[in-house]
């Protein structure tokens, strides 16, 4: 598969119905090169040229650090709200954001939720986007009975009242049981520097 | 016939709490002129989710009355103007009432430890008074548990929920009562009454899972309308009292 332009994965998004579920997922080779063209995709030329408002739930890093990330990348935050789910767990919320709202920990699933919800409900603008970074790191700390349970209310929710899902995964790192769940609650997948199969070479 | 059975079907005006989550489980809101009694133990949000009751309603143009028995009501009302949902206003325009309740026993002359059967008729009718002089829709008594320390015999705390609930309710004024629990009581009031009269019981607490604590919601019962027997998962945020479904994940989990 070709590797897809910021510009190009933005205008895949950009075709989706909204409401859409989308698994976004990264190769790990090149993990951090991936991960800043996903930012630039879904932050920059999708997000900020649809006005949308972006709630961003961060389990894999800290929202510092993924804030400092779009301030490198010249993308405005202030349309940007997180939902931190690992500062308070690595005991580093000394530096908190205006912007950010802190969970306890990554097993207090419905407390993302809820935190999701008090910022749909802060925000006016007619579109959202919600950004779930990642389904591994949410597997790390959670079983997969209540992660499938958490995935299958908060993206049929979200849905149901138009907000784009894009949920984020680690290619290489994504077992057949998140497969199985990505393709549950998802409507479509991207794929940023992950290598063609052996499979998808073969005539 | 089916049909001629459904168009007859009665129905219950609804009191909304306004709080989304909760008006969803109680499909639509608590039926109008019902008395309610909200448990839990310290710190699960009963203080807060009846505060809320009152303002989203006073926002609907219902007034309220907020009875305080143990916390002096100017610092309700400091806590509650950390909510962006409060709007002063409508304490100043009257549309919502804050009094203290030993105010309101030394008034009425109720400054003895203990309660006889005529100090609870004399209480049961100054609040009747004002909930009909004030012409409240919604009332809340924080904690009916604290009343209830001066009343000496069950039959007394019955007679005074029966009594309180029956002059509200024929004033259409939906009450909700705050009952105090401890944290691992497997009941919903403190004597055991109070639930039995109550039209329903809404129970907040807390639940532990793998060393989390959680706030939870359930609704236990709530006469006159179906609703939800699940377990919701609370929040306390500035725009007021989030819920969401608890998630099971396939085990049971220690209740604490």
């Amino acid at each position: 598969m070709a590797n897809l332009s910021p510009g190009e994965i933005a205008e895949r998004l950009r075709a989706l119905s909204e409401g859409s579920g989308v698994a976004m997922k990264l190769g790990g080779a090149d993990y951090a090169g991936n991960y800043l063209q996903f930012l630039a995709a879904v932050l920059r030329d999708f997000a900020l040229e649809a006005q949308a408002f972006t709630i961003y739930v961060s389990v894999t890093n800290p929202c510092v650090l993924v804030n400092s990330l779009l301030s490198s990348l010249e993308i405005p935050s202030d349309r940007v709200f997180f939902v931190d789910v690992i500062s308070q767990t690595m005991m580093s919320t000394l530096s908190k954001l205006p912007n950010a709202s802190y969970v306890e920990s990554p097993t207090m699933l419905e407390n993302v939720m809820l935190r999701v919800e008090y910022f749909l409900r802060k925000s006016s603008a007619p579109r959202r986007i919600v950004v779930l970074d990642s389904v591994n790191s949410l597997a790390i700390h959670n079983d997969p009975a209540i992660l499938s349970e958490f995935f299958h209310i908060m993206v049929n929710n979200l849905k149901s009242r138009g907000i784009t899902t894009i949920i984020l995964a680690v290619a290489e790192e994504t077992n057949p049981e998140l497969e199985s769940l990505l393709s549950l609650v998802c409507d479509d997948t991207i794929q940023i520097g992950v290598p063609p199969s052996p499979e998808a070479k073969s005539p | 016939m089916v049909g001629a059975s459904a168009s007859t079907a009665v129905q219950v005006e609804r009191c909304r709490t306004g709080i989304e989550g909760l008006d969803n489980i109680l499909d639509g809101g608590i039926p109008r002129g019902n008395t309610v009694l909200i448990s839990g133990s310290c710190g699960t949000g009963k203080t807060t989710l009846s505060l809320e009751f009152l303002v989203r309603g006073a926002q609907a143009r219902e007034r309220g009355l907020f009875l305080s028995v143990t916390e002096a009501s100017h610092k309700i009302q400091q806590n509650l103007a950390t909510f962006d949902f409060f709007d002063k206003r409508i304490v100043d325009d009257g549309t919502l009432t804050f009094i203290d309740v030993p105010v309101l026993y030394e008034k009425l002359g109720l400054s003895k430890q203990e309660m006889t059967t005529e100090d609870i008729d004399l209480f049961v009718g100054a609040v009747a008074k004002l909930a009909s002089e004030l012409k409240v829709q919604r009332l809340v008594m924080d904690s009916i548990t604290s009343v209830c320390y001066r009343i000496r015999h069950e039959e007394e705390i019955r007679d005074l929920i029966l009594k309180l609930g029956k002059s509200l309710s024929d004033i259409a004024c939906t009450t909700i009562l705050v009952s105090e629990i401890g944290p691992q009581e497997n009941r919903y009031s403190l004597y055991g009454v109070e639930e039995a009269i109550a039209d329903g019981v809404i129970l907040l607490g807390n639940v532990q899972r793998r060393g989390d604590l959680l706030r939870t919601l359930k609704i236990i019962k709530m006469r006159g309308t179906t609703h939800s027997r699940a377990q919701y998962v609370l929040d306390l945020t500035p725009l007021g009292i989030l819920l969401a479904p608890y998630l099971k994940g396939g085990r049971g989990w220690e209740a604490t």
